[in-house]
């Protein structure tokens, strides 16, 4: 438990940290992000909300207060989940568009991460079983093939041949036109048609690495005595390789899920680009083109704290699947 | 392989022999490990094996449970259990034959308990797996077999890390009683841990041996603690064995120079502390092993001064020969009388 509280403590101190270079950004920034920003505003646009300069001014710098004052202020109103206005999306405030489009994004890189891990892990676990193997020889090099593409080229080749020229799966934005956003099942079969190829894209390109550190752990696993063992107590050999060997060397690749889902998040922004996906990194993308400094430094501040709540959740996990954490 | 000599027939032990062990030849790719290994273990006896590192002791364990790690085979001979080959024995065959008639402890009492389970679960996966019971009375199982080697019933709930490796040691054996086997095979059970432990535990396991009449093989490199245990030792050196003898008869007459220099290794355990000599050099690639006698190189009645013993001794190999009732010796100076 000490363990835990110690990760936590870690965590609280990430979040932090990245607050704060993203507090600082902008303010470290060669010339004046507020005038480049207002610039892609309409005079009128900026009479029409005239605490808009000043709001700006807090949130990337350029205010008259002192940079502490300013950095309580930032705090607080991230507290409050107040980014301003995103002026490519004027006069829409940031936290709707990030409300918009980060669901789409999560959908996608969740069931796309744990089906990823899943499929991975069992490959490598039966590959590392059955050494030099059909699946060892055959679908490992598949996988490891893929994952060697970068992943907005595995996209463009999945658009390409499965969406244009097969006409299996829909090849741009989250939904059909047509269909409105809501809980029903119109839009809800609607966009989970369109997330397919995008899921199937981010397998294709994280599974090789979950088949490959699964493999190489899982052979040193099977050497281990305990291994040995339950094959002399007779058990079924499946029974051997999931609950003796698989089950042990599962633990050192799931620490490995962080970073891996971190640069997944990075990988979005391409493969969102690629489909015309409306999530949250394609968002991100437009934002940091536009120079729509308040919706990209939200982005960047979910995101991470994404990434640092991915590294809870394997923390959790961790503890639950190794007693030898949970004493310590 | 060696032409198949005549298992030495054992005239002090009536029992009936359990395990037989005939010309077994072991192969880890182009390495011979065991070579045209006789060996016989009756029911209810301890059978010593010892011998250095990579003479082949722990192969010959595994061979017999038949679970070699590729790219380790059985290539010849075989395993004879009850008058039954196991040799050739179909998968499931072999599963069920495994703990339920032949168990062993490993050599690492730290490693061989699955860091992620409970104890009592790795009693319940064993019985449950050979027999119909129920996860409450295989652990109630569990807990009066835990009771038997000294340890607190509760502890069936605990982590194998939460135990002392003595515990974890004593765990296992009551593991590998669970199923009442006819045989147990030690591997070196007691390397792991310290010299105090080491005798409770082998104590602890003699006098289990007295209740449940189980035979023990018992492999280790440490002679001493065999000639206090054992009933029968069998000496291996490079895949062979070299030397066979009731364990007092090595202790006081060993003729095998390998065998010498053996327990010339181990500080008596009763009695003024002698110089202890050990064997000059190390055991030879049994990738290519030398010709004649594989302990030649090593051997200090090996020289140029007789050179027809020489002769004899790099290039033929030797054979095991019974010089007294039940005591046999492969070496080309005890044949020619020289030893």
């Amino acid at each position: 438990m000490r363990w835990f509280a110690r990760r936590l403590g870690f965590y609280v101190f990430a979040i932090w940290v990245a607050l704060t270079i993203n507090f600082l950004l902008p303010r470290l920034m060669p010339g004046d992000p507020v005038s480049g920003l207002l610039a892609h505003l309409t005079p009128a646009q900026i009479q029409a909300n005239p605490g808009i300069v000043h709001e700006f001014e807090t949130l990337l710098g350029g205010t008259h207060n002192s940079i502490w004052h300013d950095y309580v202020t930032y705090l607080g109103r991230i507290a409050h989940f107040d980014f301003g206005l995103s002026t490519s999306n004027y006069p829409t405030p940031v936290s709707e568009v990030v409300g918009r489009t980060l669901p789409y994004s999560m959908f996608l890189v969740g069931v796309a991460f744990i089906l990823a891990f899943v499929l991975g892990t069992a490959i490598g676990m039966v590959a590392a079983w059955r050494r030099g193997r059909a699946v060892d020889n055959v679908v490992v090099p598949v996988f490891m093939a893929l994952s060697a593409l970068p992943a907005f080229f595995t996209a463009l080749l999945g658009l390409y041949f499965l969406g244009l020229k097969a006409h299996w799966f829909p090849i741009q934005h989250a939904y059909d036109s047509g269909v409105t956003p809501g809980f029903n099942w119109t839009f809800l079969s609607s966009a989970f048609r369109h997330s397919q190829l995008p899921i199937l894209v981010i397998i294709a390109a994280f599974t090789g690495g979950w088949v490959l550190n699964m493999r190489t752990v899982m052979i040193n696993t099977i050497g281990e005595d305990y291994v040995l063992m339950a094959q002399a107590k007779g058990l079924p050999d499946r029974r051997v390789m999931t609950r003796y060997a698989a089950r042990n060397a599962i633990l050192p690749p799931l620490n490995g899920f962080a970073p891996l889902f971190a640069s997944a998040i990075g990988g979005l922004v391409f493969i969102e680009f690629v489909f015309s996906y409306p999530g949250a990194g394609l968002t991100l993308q437009q934002a940091v083109l536009g120079n729509d400094y308040p919706l990209a430094q939200a982005l960047l501040v979910v995101l991470s704290i994404c990434v640092i709540l991915a590294n809870l959740l394997m923390d959790i996990l961790n503890l639950v699947l190794d007693p030898r954490l949970r004493s310590a | 392989m060696t032409a198949l000599m005549e298992a030495p027939i054992d005239t002090r032990t009536s029992a009936p022999a359990l395990l037989e062990l005939r010309g077994l030849t072991v192969d880890y790719g182009g390495a011979r490990a065991v070579d045209g290994v006789d060996l016989t273990i009756h029911e209810g006896e301890i059978l010593g094996l010892a011998g250095e590192s990579g003479c082949g002791k722990t192969t010959i364990a595994n061979a017999v449970m038949q679970i070699l790690r590729p790219p380790g085979r059985i290539s010849g001979g075989s395993i004879v259990f009850r008058g039954e080959d196991l040799v050739g024995k179909s998968d499931e065959d072999m599963r069920r034959f495994r703990w339920r008639n032949v168990s062993m402890v490993f050599q690492s009492a730290m490693n061989a308990l699955n860091p992620v389970m409970r104890v009592g679960d790795q009693f319940v996966d064993a019985m449950r797996a050979h027999e119909r019971i129920d996860k409450k009375g295989a652990l109630a199982q569990a807990e009066q077999l835990l009771e038997l080697v000294g340890i607190d019933p509760a502890r069936i709930r605990a982590y194998p890390h939460q135990l002392s490796g003595g515990m974890r040691q004593r765990v296992i054996i009551a593991i590998a009683l669970s199923l009442n086997p006819e045989l147990i095979v030690l591997d070196e059970p007691t390397t792991a841990l310290d010299v105090v432990v080491q005798r409770e535990i082998m104590q602890q396991v003699e006098a289990l041996k007295q209740d449940f009449g189980f035979a023990v093989l018992f492999i280790t490199h440490d002679v001493s603690l065999l000639l206090e245990f054992a009933d029968r030792i069998a000496v291996m050196y490079a895949g062979e064995v070299v030397e066979s003898a009731p364990a007092q008869k090595l202790g006081t007459d060993a003729q095998h120079p390998y065998t010498q220099g053996l327990l010339q290794s181990f500080p008596p355990l009763t009695g003024p502390l002698e110089r202890l000599t050990g064997i000059p050099g190390s055991p030879p690639d049994l990738r290519n092993p030398p010709a004649g006698c594989r302990f030649h190189p090593r051997c200090p009645h090996c020289t140029r001064d007789n050179a027809t013993l020489y002769l004899r001794q790099t290039a033929e190999r030797p054979v095991l020969h019974e010089v007294a009732p039940g005591h046999s010796v492969a070496c080309h100076l005890v044949e020619e009388g020289t030893a």
